[in-house]
């Protein structure tokens, strides 16, 4: 660039500046524009399936021709028969969640307040064995873990669910309740112990109060890994009755007229649950902590 | 031991994520006595108890239940085992490699400024957000050759025919899985490094600024080099859980067309329940191994001394 005078610089420069910044700008909303399409197009698939009639799904329409509820309706009576325990199931995949829920806060800070502000011997043991727990991927323990649950005598019962769940959300607990546990001052411990307060009190009374926010953020994991996990639930669960919903959902795809209209309708209703704790949960993350469906 | 907790915890605490642990000192001074002993004991019990009975049993189990060597060279000598072991390593190879490219290019993407973008953000995560299960229902139909929704777009925009994508080929099918589980955990590795950009100083980019250093060179002399152990420490986490992902192979693909895109998470479950083999199940998830013990050995080092560095 070469010498201009003092006044001619801003006047010359701001229209090439503001172009290059347009330029820039549209190129982002043209990107945007394409993640958005990557990211809503199986999640459009969902809802125009399930906004068709039976006979709609198998045409070339890519928006049904007569949108209707119906579907849903089907799903909220169990009107069809691979539906007729859908509350019942669903009730199954709830009952499970807040069992996974209430264990894994209970185990999980039970453990950390040993290891991080009782400091047991060899408490570092407990977390490397955590840690490995959640780094082995959980489908490659499927295999023995159901022999192990005949053995146990859990067959077909919600609580070998409920097992699996707390096994695998417990070690991501105990990490989160230790990072989080170093921010609350130890003193506070010690004067507690210094005017006589037994260990169980200091648990009750002074740790568990102020890891709140902790448990809050663990505990969406908890619901959230218990809700969603599919494998598990699929192996150890084999009656209707006993059933969750995903178990459920995916026995449809075996039928051989797959009713896909219903079978996604289900699976709408399957998914607000978490769509909504996640979205209502993530404020407070941002003040607490954040989660992590990783495993799924 | 932070480690993983580094990665959760990231996006609440980007500055502590990544600061120096505190070291501890002794609460119960003195160390634990008596009674004290007992009750931390006790408030262990349920935890150990939980690992003895729900992991090392069933590990101890499984290396039982797939320790004859003969089992292996039954493994080596099926061809859909042999499949098998390369779909993994395309899967692991391409899959892990373009979602956390993917997700460095779009967590810079979300730094931008604005009202639009935010909001692109909470869209985003969507498929993070929400359960496996009905995603992978949906794409699973959605590429049906014949009336999947793709195929019909394909139709009435273009006229074309679009090809059966999980019914025909096996690479159509393997890319369609790779492509689920991309579009299934991009959004949550692009939430954790977008909480590593966030952690570094402004200052240093101002910094940058005033020697000069935009664009391109900004990344490559600032953002990246303060990145790089955290992209490190994802890419190892993600591939031991891609190693592990059972449902995107199971309900997009199904192992078709043909048995010919199972991967070892899948392979082992069809052996042990649909062909009733735990034994070879067992197996085909322990081969594994030699790739797993070193990726863990690796993350294990890597999360001990990022608790010191960053």
């Amino acid at each position: 660039m070469s010498v201009e005078p003092m006044d001619g610089l801003p006047v010359r420069r701001r229209p090439r500046y503001r172009l290059r910044h347009n330029l820039s700008e549209a190129a982002a909303l043209a990107f945007a524009v394409v993640v958005l399409i990557w990211t809503l197009t199986p999640i459009y698939n969902i809802v125009m399936v399930a906004l068709e009639s039976h006979g709609d799904v198998f045409t070339n329409e890519i928006w049904p021709a007569k949108p209707s509820l119906e579907s849903f309706w089907i799903v909220v009576t169990q009107g069809y028969w691979y539906l007729e325990y859908f509350w019942h199931q669903f009730a199954n995949s709830v009952y499970i969640g807040v069992a996974t829920v209430f264990l894994t806060l209970a185990i999980g800070s039970l453990a950390s307040f040993s290891i991080g502000r009782m400091r047991i011997r060899h408490g570092w043991l407990v977390s490397n064995a955590a840690l490995l727990t959640y780094v082995i991927p959980a489908s490659f323990l499927a295999i023995p873990f159901y022999r192990i649950m005949h053995i146990y005598g859990l067959s077909n019962n919600l609580w070998s669910v409920i097992a699996a769940e707390v096994t695998f959300a417990t070690p991501y607990a105990i990490f989160i309740f230790q990072q989080y546990g170093v921010s609350i001052p130890i003193e506070l411990d010690e004067a507690a112990r210094i005017d006589g307060a037994s260990p169980a009190q200091v648990y009750f009374r002074i740790y568990l109060p102020l890891m709140a926010p902790a448990l809050v953020a663990v505990g969406t994991y908890a619901l959230l890994l218990a809700w969603n996990e599919y494998l598990y639930q699929f192996l150890l669960l084999s009656s209707k009755q006993s059933m969750t919903v995903p178990v459920a959902l995916a026995q449809f795809i075996n039928s051989d007229e797959s009713p896909w209209n219903y079978m996604m309708a289900t699976a709408i209703i399957y998914a607000l649950p978490p769509i909504a704790i996640y979205y209502a949960f993530r404020g407070r993350m941002t003040a607490g902590l954040t989660m992590g469906g990783v495993k799924g | 031991m932070a480690g993983a907790q580094v990665l959760k915890t990231a996006e609440a605490f980007p500055i502590q994520a990544l600061s120096v642990s505190r070291p501890r000192r002794r609460v119960w001074r003195g160390g634990l006595l008596g009674s004290e002993f007992t009750w931390a004991v006790a408030f262990v019990i349920p935890y150990a108890a939980l690992f003895l009975a729900f992991v090392a049993y069933p590990v101890v189990y499984g290396l039982w239940l797939g320790g004859d060597p003969e089992l292996y060279a039954e493994l080596l000598s099926d061809p859909i085992y042999q499949r098998t072991v390369v779909n993994t390593t395309l899967y692991l190879a391409i899959g892990v490699n373009l979602k956390m490219f993917g997700a460095l290019l779009l967590s810079g993407f979300f730094m931008r400024r604005g009202w639009w973008v935010k909001g692109l953000l909470l869209i985003y995560v969507l498929p993070w957000a929400m359960p496996a299960l009905p995603s992978f229902i949906s794409i699973h139909w959605m590429l049906n050759g014949q009336w999947g929704l793709i195929n019909n777009i394909l139709w009435n925009i273009f006229e074309v025919d679009g090809p059966g994508w999980l019914e025909t080929s096996r690479w159509l099918a393997l890319g369609s899985v790779i492509a689920s589980h991309i579009w299934k955990w991009m959004p949550f590795w692009t939430v954790i490094l977008l909480a590593g950009r966030m952690a570094i100083p402004q200052e240093l980019y101002e910094a940058a600024e005033m020697d000069g250093a935009t664009g391109l060179r900004r990344f490559a002399h600032v953002t990246f080099p303060l990145l790089a152990n955290l992209y490190l420490i994802c890419t190892l986490l993600s591939t031991l859980f891609t190693l592990g992902d059972f449902n995107s192979v199971y309900f997009v693909s199904g192992g078709g067309p043909a048995l010919s895109t199972h991967v070892l998470a899948t392979l082992g479950i069809r052996d042990a329940f649909e062909v009733a083999r735990p034994d070879l199940g067992v197996a085909a998830v322990m081969s594994a191994l030699p790739l797993m013990i070193p990726l863990v050995i690796l993350l294990m080092r890597k999360l001990h001394t990022t608790e010191v560095q960053l």
